[in-house]
């Protein structure tokens, strides 16, 4: 009975919107005129057709394995970096983590500005500098967009998961290190044979956390590429988003959501399986 | 629909009555446009008030999109400064407001007047998002000479449903004083897209910081705006009568990309072409450092006094001019509940003082044409070539405009790209993309 708050809490923001979003996905839904009988499971056998979905589906894929891989390592990186109380390791925490409290839409517009090709500071420093002689195509390929792309989430985000690295070091008990030590472990051996196992639930966190979050990617494409060039960047979410509002059409992008939701299931069971081996080792 | 009273209601039905009985009935929801702001019913079948409406104080809620804020801002305070009636402007940003305004819609939560991107209405008004104002807009004094392309493509089934409110057109501006400097006439603008090109290439051989032209090369809405003009003016259409299927791979548009595909080829285009994606793409020109290209007519208030600015019509392949009538047209909201109110607003904004004190004073597109000719445009030679083209221009008609050529994921971006920057190998493909999504 005491888990009723929390029971009412669960069925009203989580369950009945499921259901409305199931139901949604199996209606004839034009946004601007309200429901229109069902149309299943004509929405669902639409998605495949859509000439957007296979591209989008495989670029959201490449980029989660790339920000993902390259999130882990260099936050890991860093929080070993300011894993020790030294002169300047305060700054440098405060420095990486800054850029957490922003925004991510007011981030992506921040870079806009950057990379833009008419106002943005970046190109003219580099040709002063004497490094290119012409203005860099920050968002202007494919390549460079998703270059572009992924050093703002990762300038973004970095700092975040560094902080869930750094509390996963700091648990480890300096105990552990020095027996290491006296039995003439290498401090790479130590980092390979200690840290890295007991540090796996802070990594298999920063994983869910890192691997749903990209696959979920939004603000920072709509914004920063517009999911161009030639929808070379358009994401998943962006097809929804596209569906909903752009083709006001709200049965299709709902679902799209029911399977995008089903996909991430799946990978989150796998992963927690994932981290539930680690735990019982 | 919005929750209302039940005296506001009982009121309402009383109106519909009368409403009927004079025939200004408008929404296909058995909602009425006759009741004032106090809930009053004004079934007034005569001219005048209907021409009219009523100015008792009420507060009408307006939604207007940034790229046409400044001209909608100078109507509303002029409309304040002088009315009982307050207007309460929101600006959403241009890329945002189809999105806000389809919700709105959806959920009946739409403002009194709603401006709109013209090439979406068509959308909107068969949702029964506005009220039908056929009887109010031919009850003006000046009603045929209202810009005929906005109430056309406004109309739907011989009802009308909006009115012009902002005229954005596109023509060619260009620099006066590079065009000395490259040994061209500065009193001959191009006449073809030939000499077109030809201009940009004289002028972009001055070498420096200066090119020969400029355009969205990543902004679906830029391409439609400043290219489909050439086709029209070749005698050739863009699409049917219908907007389902496109011609847009026709031989006469494929001679415009042509054209531009040379200049692109030869880089006589300004660096970040390719790339410009909409937001900065009308701040290129005024810097000073491109010769001539095509852009939208309310811009012209914003050039500098640094160089002499010159304005023609967009030419066609071969010679011909035309223009895409773009702007907002304006309409009361289907979920209004003080129509009569809204519509003394709207009719103000098309009256001799609004569009000539406050509009052509500002050398904005009047959305008249008997006032293409007034004392603020005898001035300024250039506003009568702008308001004289807008009589030879179109604005495109189809249910799904915004999908197929706005958004950057519709199909008509890449058909263009593909090949102005590629080798439009794909050309026919890419035109049953832009077909299938007209048709969808």
């Amino acid at each position: 009975m005491y888990a009723a708050p929390a029971a009412l809490f669960v069925l009203l923001f989580f369950v009945l919107p499921l259901l409305l979003v199931g139901q949604m996905s199996a209606s004839e839904r034009p946004l601007l005129q309200g429901g229109q009988g069902i149309n299943f499971p004509d929405n669902y056998a639409g998605i495949a057709d859509d000439r957007l979905f296979w591209p989008a589906v495989g670029f959201t894929l490449k980029y989660t394995v790339i920000v993902v891989v390259v999130l882990l390592v260099l936050s890991m990186g860093m929080a070993l970096l300011v894993q020790n109380r030294r002169r300047g390791v305060g700054f440098l925490r405060t420095a990486y983590f800054l850029p957490v409290s922003l925004g991510l839409a007011s981030a992506s517009l921040l870079f806009w500005g950057f990379y833009s090709p008419q106002i943005g500071p970046i190109d003219p420093f580099l040709q002063w500098l004497g490094i290119t002689d012409e203005p860099v195509r920050w968002i202007g390929t494919p390549t460079m967009a998703l270059i572009s792309s992924i050093i703002l989430v990762v300038w973004k985000f970095a700092g975040f998961f560094m902080l869930i690295l750094l509390v996963g070091l700091q648990s480890i008990p300096n105990e552990v290190y020095e027996a290491a030590r006296v039995d003439g472990a290498s401090k790479v051996q130590s980092f390979f044979r200690i840290t890295l196992p007991l540090l796996r639930p802070s990594i298999a966190l920063c994983l869910i956390i890192s691997v749903t979050g990209s696959l979920l990617a939004f603000d920072q494409f709509f914004i920063l590429t517009n999911g161009g060039p030639d929808n070379s960047t358009t994401t998943v979410v962006m097809m929804i988003y596209r569906e909903a509002f752009r083709r006001f059409d709200l049965g299709s992008a709902a679902a799209l959501s029911v399977v995008v939701l089903l996909v991430l299931l799946v990978i989150n069971i796998a992963q927690f399986r994932y981290l539930r081996r680690g735990a019982d080792d | 629909m919005r929750r209302s009273t039940r005296t506001r209601a009982t009121t309402a039905v009383t109106a519909a009555v009368l409403a009927l009985v004079v025939s200004a009935c408008g929404g296909d929801d058995g909602d009425t446009d006759t009741t004032g702001g106090d809930g009053e019913a004004t079934g007034d079948s005569s001219e005048d008030s209907l021409a009219e409406g009523v100015d008792d104080g009420s507060t009408i809620t307006m939604w207007t999109r940034a790229a046409t804020e400044a001209q909608s801002q100078r109507l509303v305070d002029a409309y304040n400064a002088s009315h009982e009636n307050q207007v309460e402007l929101t600006v959403i940003p241009t890329d945002d407001y189809l999105p806000r305004v389809g919700t709105a819609a959806g959920a009946g939560e739409l403002p009194d007047v709603l401006s709109l991107d013209v090439v979406f209405v068509p959308q909107f008004t068969t949702a029964g998002a506005y009220l039908d104002i056929t009887d109010r807009i031919d009850a003006l004094p000046f009603a045929d000479d209202l810009a005929q392309s906005h109430i056309e493509v406004g109309t739907q089934d011989g009802a009308k449903y909006v009115v012009p409110h902002t005229m954005d057109l596109s023509v060619l501006f260009y620099n006066k004083d590079l065009y000395t400097q490259a040994g061209l006439d500065p009193e001959a603008p191009p006449t073809t897209m030939e000499e077109f090109a030809e201009h940009a290439r004289a002028i972009d051989a001055l070498g420096g910081d200066v090119s020969g032209t400029f355009f969205g090369g990543n902004c679906g809405g830029c391409y439609v705006f400043t290219w489909w003009p050439s086709i029209w003016a070749s005698g050739a259409d863009v699409m049917n009568d219908d907007g389902t299927e496109s011609f847009l791979a026709e031989p006469e548009a494929q001679a415009v990309y042509d054209i531009w595909k040379g200049l692109v080829d030869d880089d006589i285009v300004a660096p970040g072409t390719q790339d410009e994606a909409g937001p900065t793409w009308t701040g290129v020109f005024p810097e000073g450092n491109i010769g001539v290209m095509p852009m939208p007519s309310t811009t012209l208030g914003l050039m500098p006094d640094t160089f002499e600015t010159g304005v023609a019509p967009i030419p066609g392949v071969g010679g011909g001019e035309s223009t895409f009538v773009g702007g907002d047209a304006v309409g009361i909201s289907s979920n209004s509940e003080i129509p009569d109110a809204a519509w003394n607003f709207i009719a103000w904004t098309l009256g001799d003082e609004a569009q000539v004190e406050v509009l052509a004073q500002n050398r904005d597109v009047v959305a008249r044409t008997d006032l293409a000719s007034n004392e603020y445009s005898d001035q300024d030679p250039r506003l009568v070539t702008i308001n004289e083209v807008a009589g030879v221009g179109r604005t495109p008609y189809s249910m799904r405009f915004g999908e197929t050529f706005n958004d950057p994921q519709g199909p008509w971006l890449p058909l263009v790209r593909n090949y102005v920057f590629g080798d439009g190998s794909t050309l026919e493909q890419d035109n049953e993309a832009v077909d299938a999504s007209l048709q969808s």
